[in-house]
């Protein structure tokens, strides 16, 4: 990660993201990704209180990490938060060992190009522990759009190899340290824009 | 005339001109017999491409029964296989696969495009990786339309196809 | 030697991968998806909520009802739309259903894939009656479009309960029968038996799901652990076993099978005699901007959608976390050690539907 990537737009206007405050960082200039969270990660029709187990899991980790890690929202059985992609290795290592994430469920990348970011998402769920077994953790992470590098998290989680595969080639994000950043699910010959991107549009359409 | 054909300069041409008075000779009363062969053991190629295959499958269970038109599920090589059921739709990687496939088949060889998908793109047809139909790729004898065809749908189609080898001439 | 198994051959589907074999032994597999890659993540960009129902069962359409269920559970909770009681009890029947139809399919190549052309044949008939009823309910021999946000799209039929009761009783006498017939046959138990074991660690290593969990000794299914609509309602066990062979992996879904009749009695005893089934939703439904994660329990195991709206009709991302893409991640992990002949038995087992894991 370079540290002339583009200046981020700021907030948009209509956010009520749970932490209001975009949180001051020790690490250099990387404030960026944490700071532009977009709108869309608001909530959705009827949002409940947060249940207490799950408000639990929350406050653990920010009582681990601190600023480093942001609550986005926390419902029943959902819980999603944003990292830097310097802290999502020992984040994810720590939700494994000491919270007992044994797994992902499902891992995709998202583009949102009015904050020149893509966002990854993993679901993180638990097969071992009873009380999490219904919890889905979504642990997200933003990169910059124009060179969208992220560290992978295979070493902690075996179960991300095809997920994060794939999403090498339906958004072009590279993943460093992953053995495997080439053509999985499209023809070989693809020659064009990564599919999933906002700017790949389907002709005539 | 005849003496300048038997000469073996000309040889090639001999052989020729008789294999087609032998043909012309047999094809009346021998290609109904030989359509009528290739009309009871026609063998799909197990290629499937999409979805349709579930039908496909079902259209040889107990209720449906293919195998009694004459139509086998072949768990055989393509090569001993005279017929392709494209089973739906097909992209943009498994269209050189099944030119392949079609290639390496023997002559004759029949083309089935079933499903909507196979003859058009059908509900795909916006889709980056999806052709619209086959055509492009392999010549197409019988369409079966359908999204997915019904197993009675593509049995018609393949009586079809047998009707329409039954007034071809042989080759 | 380098091999290439698939898209052409009897034993793969629409599949591929490339093996290495040393002798008998494959020494080296590398799955090679995508022949079925239709984008339909990206499709979903192009068309509204209920637009996106059709082309979404398409990659399973055998397992149809399932596949739209987690979807309208997702947009459900974005919309904040409330299911009224007997569309939830009609959608788990069939769901439940459809679990049976696709299953059957699943038992019906497995069985002729181990050459045993007996076990094509019972299945495969079996699963009309199946799919008989599923056409009463809905109109549709396999593509359904059954499920959507906010209930299903018609009421049963009268006379649906009794012809339904009297189907899962003669299938529950089936299913005996392929008990005996193939999974106490010496033959199916000694290709099966002791071949490519997953142990229960790997399993939750590598994040496999459904019957290939289950069989490794973890007893995860979704409608127990996050009960959607009524299945908490529901008395049933999860099935599983500890061995984590092929036969366990082959059994496993029998046993859901099993556990599928008990469920559908219940679910047609306990319903509501009237009421609605579908919450009115206005023409062009839009959530506010959000996001929302659900899963259901599918055929092949946990079946989530996570999709993202930013407030428009049409969803900003729809991500689809299918349970055979998952599964694939244990193929070169089994098949590495095994022997040639094992592939067929261990690539069947693993519940796999090539079109629901390129999407």
């Amino acid at each position: 990660m370079s540290g002339e990537q583009k200046p981020t737009k700021p907030k948009e206007s209509g956010s009520t993201s749970s932490s209001p405050s975009p949180p001051t960082l020790p690490a250099k200039t990387k404030t960026s990704a944490m700071a532009a969270v977009a709108a869309p990660q608001t909530g959705i029709a009827k949002e409940p209180a947060p249940p207490k187990f799950e408000k639990g899991l929350a406050d653990q980790l920010t009582a681990e990490f601190g600023d480093l890690v942001k609550v986005l929202f926390v419902r029943p059985l959902r819980l999603k938060i944003l990292v830097e992609p310097t802290n999502v290795v020992s984040v994810a290592t720590y939700l494994r060992d000491t919270m007992g994430f044994d797994h992902a469920e499902c891992a995709g990348g998202t583009d949102y190009p009015k904050d020149n970011q893509m966002e990854m998402v993993y679901q993180l769920g638990s097969y071992t522990n009873e009380d999490l077994g219904p919890q889905i953790l979504m642990l997200a992470v933003r990169t910059n759009r124009d060179d969208p590098h992220l560290p992978t998290l295979l070493n902690v989680y075996k179960s991300v190899e095809y997920h994060e595969r794939e999403t090498f080639e339906m958004l072009g994000i590279y993943f460093d340290g992953h053995p495997r950043n080439d053509r999985f699910l499209l023809p070989e010959d693809w020659a064009d824009l990564p599919p999933l991107r906002k700017d790949f549009r389907i002709k005539g359409r | 005339m005849m003496k300048d054909l038997v000469s073996p300069q000309n040889f090639n041409v001999m052989v020729s001109k008789l294999s087609d008075v032998l043909v012309r000779a047999l094809d009346a009363p021998l290609g109904y017999a030989i359509n009528w062969g290739r009309i009871w053991s026609l063998w799909p190629v197990h290629l499937e491409t999409a979805c349709c295959s579930v039908e496909f499958g079902a259209s040889s269970s107990p209720r449906y029964d293919v195998e009694r038109f004459g139509i086998i599920e072949a768990f055989g090589s393509l090569r001993q296989c005279d017929l392709i059921v494209v089973q739906g739709t097909v992209t943009r990687k498994m269209a050189p696969r099944l030119r392949m496939v079609y290639d390496q088949m023997a002559e004759p060889k029949y083309v089935i495009a079933m499903g909507a998908c196979a003859i058009t793109g059908g509900l795909f047809f916006d889709s980056y990786n999806v052709l619209p139909g086959i055509d492009s790729v392999v010549p197409v004898d019988v369409y079966v339309p359908g999204c997915p065809p019904r197993p009675e749908t593509l049995i018609q189609g393949c009586m079809l196809l047998q009707e329409k080898i039954k007034r071809s001439k042989i080759k | 030697m380098t091999l290439s198994v698939g898209p052409q051959h009897p034993g793969s589907g629409h599949f591929r991968f490339v093996i290495k074999v040393d002798g008998d032994y494959i020494v080296y597999c590398d799955p090679d998806p995508g022949y079925v890659h239709r984008g339909e993540e990206k499709m979903c960009e192009y068309r509204n909520v209920i637009q996106n129902i059709p082309h979404l069962e398409r990659p399973v359409i055998h397992d149809s009802t399932n596949v739209t269920y987690s979807y309208s559970l997702a947009v459900e909770e974005l919309i904040g739309i409330e299911v009224p009681r007997r569309g939830q009890f009609i959608r788990a029947l069939a769901s439940e259903m459809n679990r049976q139809i696709y299953t059957l399919y699943w038992l019906a190549i497995y069985g002729i894939f181990l050459g045993h052309s007996t076990m094509f044949m019972w299945p495969a008939g079996d699963r009309e009656l199946f799919i008989d009823l599923m056409e009463a309910l809905t109109g549709a021999r396999v593509t359904h479009a059954y499920n959507i946000p906010g209930g299903v799209r018609n009421d049963m039929p009268n006379g649906f309960k009794e012809k339904a009761l009297r189907q899962i009783r003669y299938f529950q006498k089936r299913l005996k029968e392929y008990e005996d017939i193939f999974y106490n046959m010496p033959l199916f138990r000694q290709r099966t038996e002791g071949v490519a074991v997953l142990s229960k660690e790997d399993a939750i290593k590598l994040g496999v799901t459904g019957s290939v969990l289950r069989a490794s000794g973890v007893p995860y299914d979704i409608r127990k652990v996050e009960p959607y609509d009524i299945y908490n309602e529901i008395d049933f066990k999860v099935q599983y076993m500890q061995s984590g062979d092929s036969f366990a992996r082959s059994y496993v879904p029998f046993l859901d099978m099993k556990e599928s009749c008990y469920i559908m009695e219940q679910l047609l005893d306990k319903m509501p005699e009237s009421g609605e089934v579908r919450a009115k939703l206005q023409p062009n439904p839009k959530g506010p901007p959000g996001e929302a994660y659900r899963r259901v329990e599918s055929g092949r195991g946990a079946l989530g959608y996570y999709i993202v709206s930013d407030g428009k009709p049409r969803l900003y991302r729809v991500k689809i976390s299918v349970g055979s893409f998952r599964n694939i991640l244990a193929l070169p992990h089994l098949l590495v050690g095994s022997r040639m002949a094992d592939m067929p038995s261990v690539y069947w087992s693993l519940n796999y539907w090539p079109v629901e894991a390129d999407r």
